[in-house]
């Protein structure tokens, strides 16, 4: 569980963030939604210790993430950057195989190298573990970066717009990936901006605007035509279909 | 994390490097066997030294900064090493310089250029994700080293300046022997604590978030590996003078003959190859073409068309 107090964080002199409470439960997929530079990375970021909090605090499991080891923290928390870059010219198991570091060091065991072939098939990539990484097409290379985070088998799982560059199959299959981590016990927290598939696969949203909590809750109660029309500044109307929330734009 | 066969290019590479280094200890020798042997032993052990300094440094920087066009010698490295070294003549004056004796010279420039390469490098890798700012940055010290180093040259007296003239270029067929087993030493201990690191390196080229993800405490690891960079340079200057491009070549070289990300195959095959190619060099040159002075001109000749063609080819990383 990864909960905040009064969090405040800030990029280049200024801060982004503002007064977050929020508290990513266990067992639980947790999506952040809100418009863009809403402060979504930049809150994911500090709950992965890519960006120090400017005030406030980030407890894992009750304990100040600050006072937890990087190593034994990266056994326990993954996250997935929107824009991640990896410069070496690596293949795509050699990139998921790095998920296993904190586990192991450089030498995979053959658990680890389980793990490796678990997440590579989670993600569809096992006819692409060999390719490197520059010649596999965007959506593929976002699934290679998903699975390395996985690998890493975290308790905390945090992932920065993974449906990023996916076509509608990997995208479900993402989400079910995510949904399945949180029913064994993880922490899931995901940065989204299909609001159908929030309403669809999280079991609390949060919404931020501006750096603050804009609204939180279970998707019944965020997901309405007025909470949303007010959250984006932009009118959008909220359907039920066969019983799901589905949101359109006018 | 399997990456392809990776002994054969290390396998090829050692035989190489063998190859040479025989032909350079054998070639024309004429006379009493042992003195020729031990004589040019010690000048081949001090070409290895620095073959393997320039090797591991240049690949250990260019994976921290997250590049492959910018080396150590590039950025000034060793211009830094000849400053510090022409500011000691300048306050010490040139008898007192010399009073030092050599190895305590060594030390407190080796000492000093530490202290200014942390410094440096704080500041450099603060946003060493913005390659063309941190290229640009590296050629501006780089210029500003050699400028800043010529100009307390003028303001010494001449008969001190012979003291630093004779260490400001790159000769390989001179080098300081007298330094030679501190140099190794120093080498063996900094190859040792790299060596010992070549995992976390792996880990730190692909990012600093994606490191500090992965648990790997990524702004202390590279303040130490620069300072062993720091120190790799020191030795290599020391002992042959200022390479500017040599390194490059060698990186460039190793990165495709390697095939691998893998710190544990890439720093001791690019060591071999830099080894190869100077005391190989040496020998055509030395022994076959007798070119005593050309070998400088014709590896940094190399080196920089590496670097034009990189910088053409847009290779940054
Ligand atoms: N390095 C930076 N320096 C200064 N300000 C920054 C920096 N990075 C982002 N910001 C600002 O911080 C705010 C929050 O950015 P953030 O990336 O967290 O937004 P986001 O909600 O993830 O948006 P998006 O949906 O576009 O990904 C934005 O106003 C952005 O302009
Ligand atoms: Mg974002």
């Amino acid at each position: 569980m990864i909960e905040t107090q009064s969090l405040c964080v800030s990029l280049g002199g200024a801060q982004v963030v503002h007064d977050i409470d929020l508290t990513v439960e266990r067992g639980r997929l947790t999506a952040l939604v809100g418009p863009n530079g809403a402060g979504k990375s930049t809150l994911l970021a500090a709950l992965g210790r890519l960006v120090p909090p400017a005030a406030g605090a980030i407890r894992v499991d009750g304990t100040e993430i600050g006072r937890i080891p990087s190593p034994d923290l990266a056994r326990r928390l993954a996250i997935l950057r929107q824009n991640a870059v990896i410069a070496p010219r690596l293949s795509v198991a050699d990139l998921v195989g790095f998920g296993r570091y904190p586990h192991s060091g450089g030498r995979l065991t053959a658990q680890d190298h389980d793990i490796v072939r678990d997440c590579l098939a989670d993600l569809d990539l096992t006819d692409l573990a060999g390719r490197y990484l520059d010649t596999v097409s965007g959506g593929q290379r976002q699934r290679a970066l998903i699975a390395m985070t996985l690998a890493q088998t975290p308790d905390a799982l945090l992932l920065d717009e993974p449906l990023n560059n996916l076509d509608l199959s990997h995208v479900r299959r993402v989400m079910a990936v995510a949904r399945a981590r949180a029913e064994t016990g993880a922490a899931v927290a995901v940065v989204l901006h299909d609001l159908t598939v929030a309403a669809r696969h999280a079991d609390h949203i949060v919404a931020l605007k501006s750096g603050r909590v804009f609204a939180s809750g279970p998707p019944e109660e965020v997901v309405t035509p007025e909470i949303l029309s007010a959250l984006y500044d932009t009118p959008l109307e909220v359907h039920d279909i066969a019983g799901k929330r589905v949101v359109l734009t006018v | 994390m399997r990456g392809p066969p990776v002994a054969k290019p290390l396998v090829l590479a050692g035989l190489a490097c063998a190859l040479a280094c025989g032909l350079f200890l054998t070639l024309g020798a004429r006379g009493d066997w042992g003195f020729v042997l031990a004589f040019r032993g010690q000048k081949l052990a001090a070409l290895l030294v620095v073959a393997t300094s320039v090797a591991w440094s240049t690949i250990v920087f260019q994976t921290v900064t997250g590049n492959r066009i910018l080396t150590p010698s590039i950025m000034g490295f060793d211009a830094l090493y000849l400053l510090i070294q022409t500011a000691l003549v300048f306050t010490l004056g040139g008898v007192g310089f010399a009073a030092l004796g050599q190895r305590l010279q060594f030390g407190i420039e080796t000492a000093l250029m530490l202290g200014a390469a942390l410094a440096l490098f704080a500041a450099l890798l603060r946003r060493s994700d913005d390659l063309g700012r941190l290229v640009l940055t590296g050629i501006v010290f780089g210029i500003l080293f050699r400028s800043l180093s010529s100009l307390l040259n003028r303001l010494i007296d001449p008969s001190e300046f012979a003291v630093v003239q004779a260490a400001s270029f790159a000769r390989f067929n001179a080098v300081n022997t007298d330094l030679l087993w501190i140099a190794a030493a120093t080498t063996t201990v900094c190859v040792a604590l790299l060596a010992r690191r070549s995992a976390r390196l792996d880990v730190i080229a692909l990012g600093r978030e994606t490191a500090i993800g992965l648990g790997v405490d990524h702004d202390r690891e590279a303040r130490r590996a620069m300072a062993l960079v720091a120190v790799l340079v020191s030795v290599s200057t020391a002992l042959v003078g200022p390479v500017v491009f040599f390194g490059l070549l060698v990186s460039a070289l190793a990165h495709a003959a390697a095939g691998t990300w893998r710190h544990a195959v890439l720093l001791p095959l690019a060591a071999l190859i830099s080894a190869t190619v100077l005391v190989g060099s040496q020998t055509i040159f030395e022994r076959v073409l007798a070119l005593e002075t050309s070998v400088a001109v014709v590896i940094e000749g190399l080196g920089g068309l590496v670097f034009l063609a990189l910088v053409l080819k847009g290779a940054a990383r």
